[in-house]
């Protein structure tokens, strides 16, 4: 059956929708505002004297076209998210009501101290629970997401080397499972980095490790280890690790992106690490916002606590203050700033209202839930599908591209289906040292019954796969959904990252 | 507990199916020596109720910018948002759904991003712009090591109007790698010779304009210097509400425009989170760091939008990537552009105004108290001003009459005691005929 | 008299004289897929044996071009740039990437001839 063409577009609930820039009405706005005081302008030379080029739209016109954006989206609210390393789970209201407190949403980064106690005591209390749960003794916490917190806890280290007159160690050695912000973070580090291989069970290689560290000697400024790493599986052997990097002189970053597996469980500081980001938007349930804001406090040994970022806030005798400046005062041997204000304050007021509600309780009932909804996947789809080690895993399980052997049907063909099925397809193709790797993390607030849902998605297409004449139906994928498949291709080649008027040429084409 | 849907029930079930006696089973890998037992010292669950008590008592602490008149800015301010706003960003498409890595399902997201792109590209006077950094300093931080990756030089020059945090993450990122930044003495009287310093072993110039003591410079010819050197002048905006007013830096020359969006977004939120802006131009375009959103078509022939120029980034090039950065501030990109459509081009402009026309009625005011001196003559919502006296126990005095004042110079350069008098003072729509009078009278009596 | 030769990192050389041409292998473009991006070397470049020389991009993957011999670059190929698709219509003709004046014309007859190098992508393949 082919579905009937419609006028406007329009596919019933599912809109096209226009630009904001094609629906300008000139001189229009969704905003007024009270009238001028009269003044004289003290612009110096510098007023503008150009339109600008902003449409304008009246306010019922501005909130259907986000409406209508909003439903073209997949979202944790709307469905299943088993996106592997990603940690897509529930976010409560809770703490977006929180968040938006007259006392933490309107207040300003630089009032007198005196007048924001409240807001230094909901750090401190924050970076409380973040070092409660790791055991270790130190936090920074102004990084902005992961990739800054493993840059905090790099520099912190490359600060460290510089004090003990080992600056010149110029390696850090990264699994070549890792996720790709870990060599990008080395590389702003000045560092080069080195691959370590990991052995048939996915995990890191302590023999290669040795090997590595032996191989550079003196050179090794740090060793960056994902744990529980990106097969979802955890380096049991991570104890003996640390005390290899030790012996070596270097330090042991521990890449935390996914603690949700194991958070009031294990004590991080009693595994020999020395710093561990921790992303508050993946484990403390904080919103993605489609793409941030998120949070990376990053948790330090005693051995690199000194060299932490400012600010910091500090107990005083007259209530808490803030170390702002390094080299001053308490931030004697701090390595710099390295954020705006005093870090990412609205995400940690929401992953405190989180972290308050779960409890020490709920959340090792959390991580418990997290893994047992992995393991569940894990053993249902082994009946059809490849996995790529045995089990147990964490919280995320991987399969690889074997049981499609044959068939024609790709990890992406596959991945576009269950779009079809109504399911946010899994992380594809990473990590990279799984073939055609389809990585799932189901996370703690999926029901059962969700799990089944997506076990008999996941099994019929499989099925339908191995059976084999469907991939035409496969590579049609998906076909349910506000947009087909996307020319990728098109978009690099000739790249169209802006509206430009229509006069200026290399116009936006409006959807037919 | 509310947030976990499985029952003791299914947790049976599903411990069956795997064939494990129990879920502590499936915790065997972990090292019996780490393990937390009863060791974490923190409480156990509570209701929703509980929370709520907790910490509404801890906001409670804090003085709000809401309570009193408040004149605070250096980079970060205090407007107001359209009720819209605030609704149209909690929508749980967009609240709760990840990177649009599956153009499929996320062109609502990816509209929008191609929607800020095009309005950041436009305000900025540039031809591009990314779908955002983390904030304003970062950004800033990213423009320095770009303009060296472009230039293939490694020196730069960080102007004393830039933002102190701005100056202080751009020199810890260039710390650890082959960078020297020359970063200038606080320029609160804009005397400083910029286009006398160009050089030709330079990448770049950083300036800001608003500068951070209030200033409206012309840089039309520290441009010209720049580019007659082969070096990048990139332009900081603190306060993108003054580019409804004041010429576009891509007008006068500017090479990168990097800002902080967070006084267009929503509340201050005690600085964070923010968003970054970042433009250039567009034979930059793959020397720029951060996510784009490009526009396309799919297999019916429809428009949509993808995210593409991705080799840039670091799931791709890994060590070789133009920046590490990931998750982005995406949230706050979308506030962003959700009040720039609001406004539109009439709104946007009518804001600027009406900014500048309430902080000139504040400049006015203070002006004729005696013993304060206006720095700037020109300048767009926020000033510095010299008040004879240390700044920071004249705001702690107004502080303790109900009065947010504005930020002490000394906050910033606590080893410049030639700045101890200096006060910067921002104003805003926010703030009324009575605000101003309250503190001018209250400023006068201080420093009688 | 010109003969061409192969790397293991999947370019070809055809060298004519002392100027080489050189691109990637029908093998490189087909496992690149359709390549969106292409950057090629300016004139009086010099190049080490195997030092990066070019970049080729996918939508998804990005890969170095290593120059197979010592020598200098004589013309990048100012087709490419914007039409990088040239490269997968057409790898080993028009869309080579650039010309060199090789330092030392035997080494390029060291590298691997058209029956090693199809022997080597048959062992990749097994």
């Amino acid at each position: 059956m082919t579905m009937p063409a419609t006028a406007s577009g329009n596919q019933g609930l599912q809109f096209e929708q226009p630009l904001i820039f094609e629906q300008d009405t000139r001189g229009a706005t969704a905003v007024d505002l009270p009238a001028l005081p009269h003044t004289r302008e003290r612009l110096g030379t510098l007023k503008n004297t150009q339109a600008i080029g902003l449409p304008g739209l009246s306010e019922p016109e501005v909130v259907r076209h986000y409406t209508r954006l909003s439903q073209k989206n997949y979202s944790i609210d709307s469905g299943f998210y088993p996106l592997g390393s990603c940690t897509m789970k529930h976010n409560p209201r809770l703490n977006e009501k929180m968040a938006r407190l007259p006392g933490f949403a309107d207040i300003h980064p630089f009032q007198p101290v005196s007048t924001i106690q409240g807001a230094l005591e909901l750090i401190d209390t924050t970076a409380h629970w973040l070092k409660q749960l790791t055991g270790m003794p130190a936090v920074a916490m102004s990084p902005a997401a992961g990739a800054h917190g493993e840059l905090c806890g790099l520099m912190c280290i490359k600060a460290a080397h510089v004090a003990h007159n080992q600056g010149t160690r110029t390696v850090v050695l990264v699994p070549e499972s890792a996720h790709g912000t870990n060599p990008a973070t080395a590389a702003l580090c000045g560092y080069s980095v080195e691959a370590i291989p990991a052995n048939s069970e996915g995990r890191v290689d302590l023999a290669a490790l040795q090997a590595a560290l032996d191989k550079h000697s003196a050179d090794v400024a740090a060793v960056m280890i994902t744990n529980p790493n990106t097969c979802g599986l955890f380096e049991r052997e991570c104890i003996q690790a640390a005390e290899m990097i030790h012996a070596a002189g270097a330090y042991f970053y521990m890449d935390g992106a996914n603690f949700n597996a194991i958070v009031g469980r294990l004590r991080i500081g009693d595994l020999g690490v020395d710093a561990m980001h921790i992303n508050l938007h993946k484990t403390f349930s904080t919103p993605h916002g489609g793409g941030g804001p998120g949070a990376g406090p990053t948790v330090l040994s005693a051995a690199l606590a000194s060299y932490a970022p400012v600010p910091f806030v500090v107990h005083g005798k007259d209530g808490f203050s803030v170390e702002e400046h390094a080299g001053l005062g308490g931030a004697q041997d701090s390595f710099g700033r390295m954020k705006g204000y005093h870090g990412q304050f609205g995400v940690f007021v929401r992953a405190l209202s989180y972290m308050m509600a779960m409890g020490a309780d709920g959340l090792k009932q959390a991580s418990g839930d997290a893994v047992l909804n992995a393991n569940y996947l894990l053993a249902r789809l082994s009946a059809e599908m490849t996995p790529a080690f045995a089990g147990p895993c964490m919280h995320e399980c991987v399969f690889d591209d074997r049981f499609l052997k044959g068939t024609g049907v790709t990890t992406l063909d596959i991945a576009k289906a269950l779009i079809d099925e109504g399911v946010h397809p899994p992380t594809m193709y990473f990590p990279l040292v799984v073939h055609g790797a389809l990585l799932m993390e189901p996370t703690e607030t999926e029901s059962k019954a969700t799990l089944d849902q997506f076990v008999e998605s996941m099994l019929h297409l499989a099925r339908k796969a191995k059976a084999g004449g469907a991939e035409a139906e496969f590579r049609a994928a998906p076909q349910f959904s506000p947009r087909r498949r996307l020319d990728e291709t098109k978009a690099a080649r000739k790249p169209v990252l802006r509206w430009m008027p229509p006069t200026a040429g290399a116009s936006s084409q409006a959807a037919e | 507990m509310r947030y976990l849907p499985l029952s003791e029930t299914n947790r049976r079930d599903m411990l069956a199916a795997i064939g494990a006696g129990s879920v502590d089973e499936l915790f065997r890998d972990l090292p019996k020596a780490a393990l937390a037992k009863a060791r974490i010292d923190l409480p156990n669950s509570a209701s929703e109720i509980e929370v709520e008590r907790a910490l509404s008592a801890m906001a409670a602490k804090n003085r709000n910018c809401g309570q009193g008149p408040s004149f605070l800015g250096c980079g970060n301010y205090r407007h107001h948002t359209p009720a819209s706003l605030d609704y149209l960003i909690q929508r749980g498409e967009f609240l709760t759904a990840y990177t649009p890595y599956q153009p499929e399902i996320s062109q609502g997201t990816l509209q929008a991003i191609f929607e800020f792109q095009s309005q950041v590209a436009l305000i900025t006077g540039m031809e591009v712009a990314n779908a955002s950094m983390y904030d304003g300093a970062t950004a800033c931080a990213e423009a320095v090591t770009m303009a060296a990756r472009v230039t293939k030089r490694n020196k730069a020059i960080l102007s004393g109007n830039l933002h102190p945090h701005y100056r202080d993450v751009t020199l810890t990122n260039c710390k650890f790698l082959d960078m020297q930044i020359e970063a200038l003495a606080p320029d609160p009287t804009a005397i400083e010779d910029l286009v006398g310093r160009v050089g030709p072993d330079l990448a770049c110039v950083v300036v800001q304009t608003p500068g951070f003591f209030g200033h409206l410079n012309d840089y039309s010819n520290l441009a010209k210097a720049c580019h007659a050197a082969g070096a990048f002048l990139v332009v900081c905006v603190t306060e993108p509400v003054a580019l409804g007013l004041i010429t576009p830096p891509g007008h006068i020359g500017a090479d990168i425009v990097v800002g902080e969006g967070q006084s267009m977004a929503g509340p201050m939120s005690f600085g964070g989170p923010g968003v970054g802006l970042f433009a250039t131009r567009e034979k930059f375009l793959r020397q720029m760091p951060g996510r784009l959103a490009g526009e396309t078509t799919d297999e019916n022939g429809r428009r949509g939008w993808v995210l593409t120029l991705s080799t840039r980034e670091q799931h791709i090039r890994r060590e070789k990537a133009t920046s590490n950065i990931c998750t982005n501030s995406g949230l706050i990109a979308l506030a962003f552009s959700v009040h720039m459509t609001l406004l539109g081009e009439a709104g946007f402009t009518n804001l600027a105004r009406l900014n500048h026309a309430t902080a000139v009625s504040l400049a006015e005011k203070l002006e004729q108290i005696k013993g304060v001196k206006l720095l700037p003559s020109a300048f767009f919502n926020e000033f510095a001003v010299k008040l004879g006296k240390p700044a920071e126990a004249v705001v702690e005095k107004l502080a303790a009459r109900g009065i947010l004042a504005g930020v002490p110079a000394a906050r910033f350069y606590p080893t410049y005691p030639e700045l101890a008098d200096v006060l910067l003072v921002a104003a805003t729509e926010t703030n009324t005929e009575s605000d101003i009078d309250a503190f001018a009278a209250r400023l006068k009596e201080a420093l009688a | 008299m010109s003969q061409i030769r192969f790397t293991k990192d999947h370019e070809w050389v055809l060298l004519d004289g002392k100027i080489a041409t050189v691109g990637i292998t029908e093998y490189a473009q087909s496992q690149l897929g359709d390549i969106v991006f292409v950057e090629v070397p300016a004139a009086g470049k010099a190049l080490s044996a195997g030092g990066e020389a070019a970049v080729v991009e996918s939508v998804k993957a990005a890969s170095e071009v290593y120059s197979p011999v010592a020598g200098k670059v004589t013309e990048g190929n100012a087709v490419l740039p914007d039409a990088p698709e040239t490269v997968n219509q057409d790898p080993q003709g028009k869309g080579w990437f650039f010309k060199m004046e090789v330092a030392n014309p035997a080494d390029v007859a060291a590298l691997m001839d058209q029956a090693a190098y199809d022997k080597y992508l048959a062992e990749l393949n097994g």
